[in-house]
């Protein structure tokens, strides 16, 4: 326990990674805005695991994708690596890409059906600049990344992604992020669609990854053991906004927020008893 | 893409639809090779002969001759002679005169001649029968005597003085071989009201019709597919706008729109081509519509997501994450839209309002045609019914390729 | 001992494909439930647990087919009883079965007491419909639903309270035992526990008699149901208490399945995750022997042509495995032992020790 303490000091004296002061955004149907998230602050450290939990309408889909430049923000200013993030242009957001990669929750629409495996990863080679290089190396950067997530490269070339099992496309996307070794990864619920025997390979990987290059995993998740188990810090989030947030062990074991302290005891544990007359 | 075809091709209905079409657009390449020619090319001088073989009468006369004597000739000469009034009258005669006609059957020609043959007698004056019908009962007989009598056709030419001149006679029992006859035509729907052969002028109209609707069928699916991908895809203000002038379009009913325009251009300019490109820019916008509601659910997939952090453009993620996914169903559209195609040529030349009437024939013009010239009431079937026909096997092959189409790439809302 | 509600032999059932091909997804499946005891199903998706539910109401469709076996109700055997008997007398009455998205199936333009009132009036089609109501009333008080649900449309409710109705109208006619298919999956974790707080309910009240739950989460299932049993390509493998089958799992793959738990609570971020390699086998052919053998890390060479026989504890736990409970336990501690000593992660087969921190 004394370890994991100190490794979390140190995080919160590493760099800031991402940071946002009054995220905000609306969505107008008619006269009705939704607030889907509402003036959030949060600050992810660099190698930080951080979790962002909230249940389903919560708006941790809509703050995700405002993260990774998808969708533009109501109001609220996000902070790149301490400097103000500009993606006003094609180019500048091609560039912000280029520190900021996804994995998404469901592997089966994750990828273009029509394209091959081969494409895919060699896609991500093209976008870090290494369009021209042999096609000897290509192959070699392919094999190593696809071998880093036990995967053979010679068994997936010119297969399509449709052929593989869910765990082993969504492993491929750790294999796309092995590539393109991003500043920041965004995990929106990668193990959510996958069994539970698979999820251990596909989280091992992503640490392991993280350990590799150094990056800030943001992982978003509805499940809260899932997120207390691999995480440094978690954020929790209530109807758009964070309502409670910090280190991982303070915010599950020793939770302020109202919101916080009844979705922990909603949650069925096995040590613990479930306090089924609390609702 | 080649498991997709197998699958396409193992699918009954298209099979049955795509060989229906596949012969019809045989039949329009080899027949034009076979009888050559033009189509609107007037050949009969009067209005809607008969479908059947026409052989050259005076060829025939000049054609070497056998004779046959055959027991029925005379029977089944009278037989064709004989119309039905004749045949109705000749019974009234019967039971004016008191013969006993039980059993007797009008279209049995040699019962009637036998009975008729025995029991007619100028002489007799039935009650009630005025001079001028026993006069028709006389001339009556007459005919029927001649055809037994054994009589010749003397053929005759002017000669030096301007008198007439034996050539030759041809008997009753002169018979000629057909294959011996310089000219036989064969015309297996006859002719129309301008006397054009209706097989011909048929083929090539549903030619000019599947050429008009698929043009058609192209235009509109251009149209409305990448309106459709840009308002889908691109949104906003683009997808507003594009939806406003869809929204316009789907409001004022296509055919009027059809019409108004079709009038408005003329007669003289309206070509096949032109004709087809009408049709095609009023019946896009369901293609628009249907597509961009595909779009829209597909750009908030996370392969297309995944594309745009891969920093493609705009053009490419269009082209290779949301085109591949909508192409089957681009593809049924496009199909139904060609048949629509078809039908709207139709349903606008029966209205006078399709192509130039002097240059092609198109199965519209051809049902306009039997119209105006009352093919439909003075029983001429031949001149419509055909073209009837192809446009319901044409559509008919187009729709089934469609259905087929759907079961393979919908299995699940099938079944 | 108390009697037993419902008892299932040798139950085997099929799925015919769109390409004519049949999937044994339950094969063979015994098991026994005493009067007021729930049985909770465990498994990856794939492993043939909806299909056992569904094969378990004796109801069959295409593509589903029953093949042989007994389901015999509180002495009553259904199996061979043709579908109108079996909808007529044994649904709603005997075996009520609630899916994953029940909530959708209430016809949006209808009050909720007029689904009560059809399934009573199907059932007895002389009954007064004033006293449907207040029975309606009467049980919906006792489940702690609001009376004002009964007279509202369904799309008035939240998904929560919707799923808690279906769940009260299908067991109005008190069927003696109830099968509930991931009944709170699609529900945030507040309505999961007032959906099973209103399970147990009608267990203690007597309104089901036994209840099957099955569901892919394993803490949910240890606090619901009495015993556990975990399924593995069409086969139970392993059988027992919820809390022997959670704390000492004895098959190789509940122990892979049981240690996939997470939960909210002190000590989680010490546990070990292992990872069971590879994919559920092929049903439409499966492996002659072992049926997990090609995943299973002990696997001996005789574990992939011989079928493997269930074996039984002493304290009527079961399971199916070549290996005795002595032997496979003498490697889960060794195991133990050597992760302890070496907590770094080791290769994607195998128990893996996520590497934490910096």
């Amino acid at each position: 326990m004394s370890e994991t303490k100190a490794i979390r000091r140190d995080l919160a004296n590493a760099p800031s990674c991402l940071r946002g002061e009054g995220v905000t955004r609306y969505f107008h149907t008619g006269k009705i805005t939704t607030k889907a998230v509402d003036h959030v602050n949060f600050d992810f450290h660099e190698g930080e695991l951080v979790s962002i939990v909230g249940e389903s309408g919560s708006g941790k889909t809509t703050l995700s994708k405002m993260l990774l430049g998808l969708l533009k923000e109501t109001d609220g200013k996000i902070y790149f690596q301490g400097k103000p993030r500009d993606i006003s242009s094609r180019a500048k957001l091609k560039e912000y890409w280029s520190g900021i990669q996804a994995i998404f929750q469901d592997p089966f629409s994750s990828f273009n059906t029509f394209n091959k495996i081969d494409t895919v990863l060699l896609d991500c080679i093209n976008m870090r600049g290494g369009k021209n290089l042999p096609k000897e190396k290509k192959i070699e950067m392919m094999t190593e990344a696809c071998s880093f997530v036990n995967l053979k490269f010679a068994e997936l070339t010119n297969k399509y992604p449709f052929e593989l099992s869910g765990g082993q496309m969504q492993r491929l996307m750790i294999a796309r992020i092995f590539l393109l070794k991003p500043k920041i990864l965004l995990a929106d619920e990668p193990t959510s669609m996958i069994d539970a025997c698979s999820r251990a390979t596909i989280l091992d990987m992503l640490l392991q990854l993280r350990d590799e290059i150094g990056m800030t995993v943001i992982f978003i998740t509805h499940d809260i053991g899932l997120a207390y188990y691999i995480s440094d810090s978690i954020y929790i989030m209530e109807h758009g906004k964070f309502v409670e947030s910090g280190p991982a062990d303070e915010v599950i074991l020793n939770p302020q927020a109202p919101y916080t302290k009844r979705l922990i005891s909603d949650v069925p544990k096995i040590h613990e008893p479930w306090d089924l007359s609390t609702v | 893409m080649k498991n997709t075809l197998r699958q396409v091709f193992h699918s009954s209905k298209f099979l049955v639809g795509f060989i229906i079409f596949v012969a019809i657009l045989l039949t329009m390449f080899i027949y034009p090779l076979i009888n050559p020619g033009n189509p609107l090319e007037m050949i009969g001088v009067g209005t809607f002969a008969r479908p059947g073989t026409y052989v050259s009468l005076y060829d025939a006369a000049k054609t070497p001759t056998e004779t046959l004597r055959l027991a029925d000739a005379d029977d089944k000469r009278l037989a064709k002679q004989l119309s039905d009034e004749d045949r109705v009258a000749m019974v009234e005669w019967f039971s004016a005169t008191g013969v006993d006609i039980e059993g007797l059957d009008i279209s049995d020609t040699d019962a009637l001649l036998e009975l008729w043959r025995a029991n007619y007698d100028p002489a007799v004056k039935p009650k009630g029968m005025t001079q001028a019908k026993r006069n028709y009962y006389k001339r009556l007989d007459a005919a029927i005597k001649e055809v037994g009598a054994a009589d010749t056709l003397i053929i005759a030419d002017t000669g030096e003085g301007g008198a007439l001149e034996k050539q030759g006679a041809i008997t009753k029992t002169d018979y000629v071989n057909v294959g011996q006859v310089a000219n036989v035509k064969i015309l297996p729907l006859g002719t129309d009201n301008f006397g054009r052969d209706v097989l011909k002028e048929l083929v090539s109209a549903a030619g000019t019709s599947i050429v008009i609707g698929l043009l058609a069928g192209l235009v509109a699916t251009l149209i409305g597919l990448s309106l459709g991908l840009l308002s889908g895809y691109v949104g906003g203000i683009c997808d507003d706008i594009i939806m406003f002038i869809t929204n316009i379009f789907t409001v004022i009913p296509g055919f009027v729109l059809l019409i108004l325009i079709s009038y408005s251009i003329g007669q003289e300019q309206r070509g096949a081509a032109v004709v087809a490109l009408v049709i095609g820019l009023t019946s896009w916008t369901w293609t628009c519509r249907s597509v961009r509601s595909q779009v829209i659910s597909l750009r908030n997939r996370d392969h297309v997501n995944l594309s745009k952090l891969s920093g493609h453009s705009l053009f490419r993620i269009i082209l290779t994450d949301i085109l591949p996914y909508i192409a089957s169903y681009v593809v049924m559209a496009f199909i139904l839209q060609v048949s629509s195609g078809i039908l709207a040529e139709a349903q606008l030349s029966l209205l006078g309002l399709g192509p130039k009437t002097t240059e092609v024939p198109t199965l519209g013009l051809m049902m306009n045609w039997a119209m105006l010239y009352s093919a439909h009431t003075n029983g001429s079937w031949w001149a419509y019914f055909p073209v009837i026909l192809t446009i319901t096997l044409i559509s008919f092959s187009l729709n089934l390729m469609n259905t087929g189409l759907d079961q393979v790439f919908n299995p699940t809302l099938r079944d | 001992m108390s009697k037993t509600m419902l008892e299932v032999k040798g139950l085997t059932t099929k799925y015919v494909t769109r390409f004519r091909e049949d999937v044994y997804a339950v094969d063979h499946v015994s098991l026994k439930i005493e009067q007021g005891k729930s049985l909770g199903i465990a498994g990856e998706s794939g492993c043939g647990k909806s299909t056992l539910a569904l094969s378990l109401m004796g109801y069959y469709f295409p593509p589903l087919h029953y093949m042989s076996g007994d389901i015999i109700i509180d002495g009553k055997n259904i199996s061979g009883m043709n579908p109108d008997d079996v909808r007529k007398n044994v649904l709603g009455t005997e075996i009520a079965y609630i899916p994953q998205a029940a909530m959708n199936a209430l016809n949006p333009t209808r009050k909720i007491h007029k689904f009560i009132e059809d399934v009573i009036l199907a059932h007895d089609p002389k009954a007064n419909k004033k006293e449907i109501y207040e029975m309606a009333k009467g049980r919906f008080q006792e489940l702690g639903l609001p009376l004002e649900a009964l007279d509202k449309h369904a799309v008035e409710l939240s998904g929560g309270m919707k799923q808690r109705v279906v769940i009260a109208i299908s067991t109005i006619l008190k069927p003696k035992v109830l099968i509930a298919d991931e009944p709170s999956s699609a529900l945030d974790v507040t309505s999961q526990k007032m959906v099973i707080k209103m399970l147990r309910d009608m267990m203690d009240k007597g309104f089901i008699q036994a209840m099957i739950f099955i569901t892919h989460e394993l803490p949910l299932l240890y606090n619901v149901t009495d015993d556990i049993m975990v399924m593995y390509a069409g086969q139970i493998v392993e059988r027992g208490s919820a809390k022997q089958m959670v704390f000492d799992p004895v098959h190789p793959y509940s122990r892979g399945l049981m240690n996939s738990i997470l939960v909210p609570e002190e000590g989680t971020r010490d546990a070990k995750l292992t990872a069971i390699p590879g994919t559920p086998p092929n049903l439409k052919r499966p492996p002659a022997g072992c049926r997990f053998a090609e995943r299973c890390r002990y696997a001996k060479p005789a574990c992939f042509y011989n079928q493997m026989p269930v074996l039984e504890f002493e304290d009527g736990r079961t399971y199916r495995c070549g290996m005795t409970v002595d032997e496979l336990r003498e490697i889960y501690r060794k195991e133990d032992a050597e992760a302890e000593q070496a907590p770094a992660a080791s290769e994607g087969d195998g128990p893996v020790r996520l590497t934490k921190g910096v």
